[in-house]
């Protein structure tokens, strides 16, 4: 008996032992998971701040050899391309969003949200030899235009998506009230129902937004690059991103510094097209829910 | 054997009521369904006009549900029904139902003002989102209806703060006016105060009192003493039967069905 | 109050808003034009979006039929990619994206569960949403960051340290040799686990803390550990993390910009790890513009319907299971 209990004893502290090993385990994994990013954005704004100043905003790139100019024309490209992204992808994935929600009761529902899963996946290299075959082919010559049909198509699953889930949040009692208002339906649905959800669309529309900005590599052969200075849709156009992809690979000290320094200005960048989201779509009244 | 008892003791009002009395809305024959499930069972029964109906029942007895078919609110939930009903003599098959609820308007449970706009736009939804555009004419009518439920004086320095801000009471308030905005005939009220405090209450009972004068009123509630405060008549239902239906005052002195007393009386439901 | 509210000229409004209401009867219209546009206009949207993954396959499909036709089957095979000779073997490709990404996951998915665990049963609640926010913050960084990264910091580093320390430890193993040069299958893998560690432990995080807690409150109430009342809530959430690690997988593979730029694009096959290599991402990023004759553009669009095929079937697969998962705890 007194053995036994003994062995139990030995067991137990044993078993605490391990339960204590590795639930600290798994505390010194989730700080391991954080290590990245902290050398990634010391990293970034250590090696960028040098060459960040006004210049950079303004001023178009250097030839070779000569240092300091800026980007302007690739800050510019790529708020031209996200627009163009925005302006093709925002209404289609909106407007499915709410057919989702509001007639998404049947088999094809059913199979289009599947669909928009799988969309989400593809990865967005492979989006942009589609944006190729489509724009580019039939136009011929590269444009600002097959960039921002890339940027679309990936911005629709989430937008989609977004807006299905936000309006099923929207509780019952509104639309009710809307209908018990007379208000016909698809007015109810629209101008009650949506702006109820609206708050959290806009969030997953300035989260498919920034993602956009982010992207590199449906825009290498869609939109690919331009020294000069171009607004025309129908041009190729210069974006940060392919900015920081060939001043990286350069053997130049000074394009290097500059691709750091691209790289910490669309950190800020979507982080300010986060924070100005949030302060346009904040809107004046709070939701009671 | 109960079952038996049950239909045969369903009371006609118009056996007990000494008053004439308008009929507005009349209901004949009426099933309700959820699915396979069924809801209501055989309702017939004639609302007078401008008085205040109470519906009274123990829960999922299918009094909500009752008041959802008046205004075809039960199908928006996916529900159907089989019978007839008329409003003002009109089967309201044949009536478009967002007219028909511009009619025959709503106040829910829980008040539910739309979060994201203010009192004033609160108030006038009804009329914006139905084409009328007249700033003006707009706020004359919240105005207007805004005193109508006593909420004026409390809200007319902060009409553009959201409807969320206020009280539950004052909400609630705020929901009829924005009923009445749309000038409806009959509203339909379903347990407009189960979730206030008794003050609110109250006033929200006091109100209906007022509105009598205007409108037909049609309330659910479960509260068997605010039925018999508020209302001139008033139907008892049981497991989606309509047990019996007759003024308030004699069926809270001398019901006929024994049901009826038993819940009255408190000892079901 | 009432005849006020008509009196005052306000009649013309309610008229309006209840015209021919109630005069006749029938007056209920067959079709209700506006839900009935609402719902075809919607429609149509919705009929875009999925058309759009028809489109897709369709389009490469027949933008790479010159490839498909000259090469057949024997593109996946073939392990020559040689732009002069105009052969196009899709082999070094598929076996780059495959060992990088498999061995990604290898790294991530032990240190993910380890994060979803300590999110989902230990963090204490002050310190779990902050944590929770790093960890989406790292699914946000761009690609080409991380790229920027990988080149500058992780390439020399792996270069001088840790490549000569394997090398002389573990050496002996045929994974660990060769020529140091830091650009290599190596630095891919470590640069995408870190891109898919947030994706796995957020999605398993989710999953961990749908499972319905009476089980294991059951097993704490009966003495069990902490951890063994975990394992608890890791067998019931196995399908789900599963599917976590397979959507993980998907992003991995079709992953582009990171990795192009470590990897260090050569379309060879190499046991060591330390060999440069191609994943078929990186090889269209590079190459594309580059590319001049018909059938190389064929080629490499060809690649790419080859890897959303692939992303397709993986993220099918996972979505699947995450749907199962959900649906049987939506029963409970």
């Amino acid at each position: 008996m007194e053995e036994n209990i003994k062995k139990y004893k030995r067991k137990l502290i044993f078993r605490k032992l391990k339960s204590f090993f590795i639930m600290n385990l798994s505390f010194i994994s989730a700080l391991i998971a954080i290590v990245p990013l902290a050398f990634i954005f010391y990293y970034t704004v250590s090696k960028g701040i040098s060459h960040l100043n006004i210049d950079f905003f303004i001023a178009m790139p250097k030839p070779v050899g000569e240092s300091g100019g800026g980007m302007a024309n690739a800050i510019v490209g790529t708020l031209i391309l996200v627009g163009l992204g925005g302006l093709i992808g925002l209404p289609i994935g909106i407007m499915a969003g709410i057919y989702l929600a509001e007639f998404g009761n049947n088999k094809f529902a059913f199979l289009l949200r599947f669909m928009t899963d799988v969309l989400s996946g593809v990865p967005s290299i492979v989006v942009g030899v589609v944006a190729y075959t489509l724009v580019v082919i039939p136009m011929k010559h590269f444009s600002a235009l097959a960039g921002g049909v890339a940027l679309a198509i990936l911005m629709i699953p989430t937008v989609t998506r977004t807006t299905e889930e936000m309006i099923r949040l929207v509780p019952h009692s509104y639309r009710e009230a809307g209908l018990g208002l007379g208000i016909p339906k698809w007015k109810t649905s629209f101008f009650i129902v949506l702006r109820t959800a609206w708050k959290g669309i806009a969030t997953g529309i300035l989260l498919a937004l920034s993602r956009a900005a982010g992207e590199t590599a449906p825009l290498l052969f869609t939109a690919l690059g331009n020294r000069f200075w171009s607004t025309d849709i129908f041009q190729p156009i210069a974006s940060l991103t392919v900015y920081i992809y060939d001043y990286a690979r350069a053997p130049f000290e000074d394009w290097n510094q500059q691709a750091w320094t691209a790289a910490l200005v669309l950190i800020l960048f979507i982080s300010l097209f986060s924070i100005a989201f949030r302060i346009i779509t904040k809107s004046k009244y709070k939701t009671n829910q | 054997m109960i079952e038996q008892d049950l239909i045969s003791k369903v009371v006609s009002l118009e056996d007990y009521s000494q008053k004439k009395f308008d009929t507005i809305i009349k209901v004949e024959n009426l099933f309700a369904y959820f699915g396979e499930l069924k809801a209501l069972d055989n309702i017939s029964l004639s609302i007078p006009k401008n008085s205040v109906t109470a519906i009274i029942g123990p829960s999922g007895c299918g009094k909500s549900t009752f008041l959802r078919c008046l205004n075809k609110m039960h199908q928006e939930i996916g529900g159907t029904t089989e019978g007839k009903i008329y409003y003002n003599g009109i089967d309201i098959e044949n009536i478009d139902p967002v007219i028909l609820r511009r009619n025959i308007g709503m106040v829910f449970q829980k008040p539910n003002p739309f979060p994201t706009m203010s009192i004033i736009n609160n108030v006038v939804a009804g009329l914006k989102y139905n084409g009328v555009r007249d700033k003006k004419l707009l706020n004359e009518i919240a105005e207007i209806c805004l005193k109508k439920v006593g909420l004026w004086e409390e809200v007319k320095d902060n009409l553009n703060r959201s409807g969320a801000s206020l009280s539950g009471g004052q909400q609630q308030r705020l929901c009829i006016a924005r009923t009445l905005t749309v000038n409806p005939e009959v509203i339909l009220m379903d347990e407009p105060t189960s979730a206030l405090d008794p003050i609110a209450t109250t006033k929200i009972e006091d109100l209906i009192y007022e509105l009598k004068k205007d409108y037909t009123i049609i309330i659910v509630t479960h509260n068997m003493q605010q039925a018999a405060r508020v209302s001139d008549y008033t139907a008892f239902f049981y497991m989606g039967r309509l047990i019996e239906f007759s003024d308030t005052k004699k069926i809270f002195t001398n019901p006929s069905n024994k049901q009826t007393e038993e819940y009255i009386s408190g000892r079901f439901g | 109050m009432k005849e006020l509210l008509v009196e005052k000229s306000y009649s013309s409004v309610y008229d309006k808003l209840k015209r021919n209401s109630l005069k006749q009867a029938n007056n209920i219209r067959k079709i209700n034009w506006g839900d009935f546009i609402y719902e075809k206009l919607t429609l149509f949207f919705a009929i875009i979006v999925f058309l759009l993954v028809v489109v897709m396959g369709y389009e490469m499909y027949v933008n790479s039929k010159l490839s498909i036709d000259k090469f057949g089957w024997k593109f996946l095979s073939e392990k020559t990619w040689d732009p002069v000779t105009e052969i196009y073997g899709a082999l070094p490709s598929i076996v780059g994206t495959l060992v990088s990404s498999f061995l990604a996951l290898l790294i991530a998915f032990p240190l993910s569960i380890g994060v979803a665990i300590y999110l989902s049963e230990l963090a204490p609640s002050w310190l779990e949403k902050p944590l929770s926010f790093l960890v989406e913050l790292l699914a946000g960084i761009p690609s080409i960051v991380y790229g920027l990264w990988g080149i500058f910091v992780l390439v020399p580093w792996l270069r001088t340290e840790v490549q000569p320390f394997l090398y002389e430890h573990l050496g002996f193993l045929p994974f660990f040799r060769g020529p140091m040069y830091g650009f290599s299958i190596l630095a891919a893998s470590l640069i995408l686990s870190v891109m898919v560690l947030p994706i796995i432990s957020s999605i398993s995080r989710d999953i961990m803390r749908s499972v319905p807690s009476v089980q294991k409150e059951a097993a704490l109430a009966l003495g069990a550990t902490k951890w063994e009342a975990t394992k608890i809530v890791l067998a019931n959430s196995k399908t789900g993390i599963l599917g976590a690690t397979m959507l993980g997988l998907g992003r991995a593979i079709g992953e582009t910009m990171a990795v192009t730029m470590v990897i260090g694009n050569r379309p060879i096959i190499s046991l060591s790890l330390f060999d440069p290599g191609y994943t078929m991402a990186s090889i269209i990023a590079n190459e594309f513009t580059e590319a001049t004759s018909e059938l190389y553009i064929s080629a490499l669009i060809e690649l790419a319907l080859i890897l959303f095929i692939i992303t397709i079937v993986i993220n099918a697969a996972a979505r699947f299971l995450v749907w199962s998962l959900e649906r049987k705890w939506k029963k409970i």
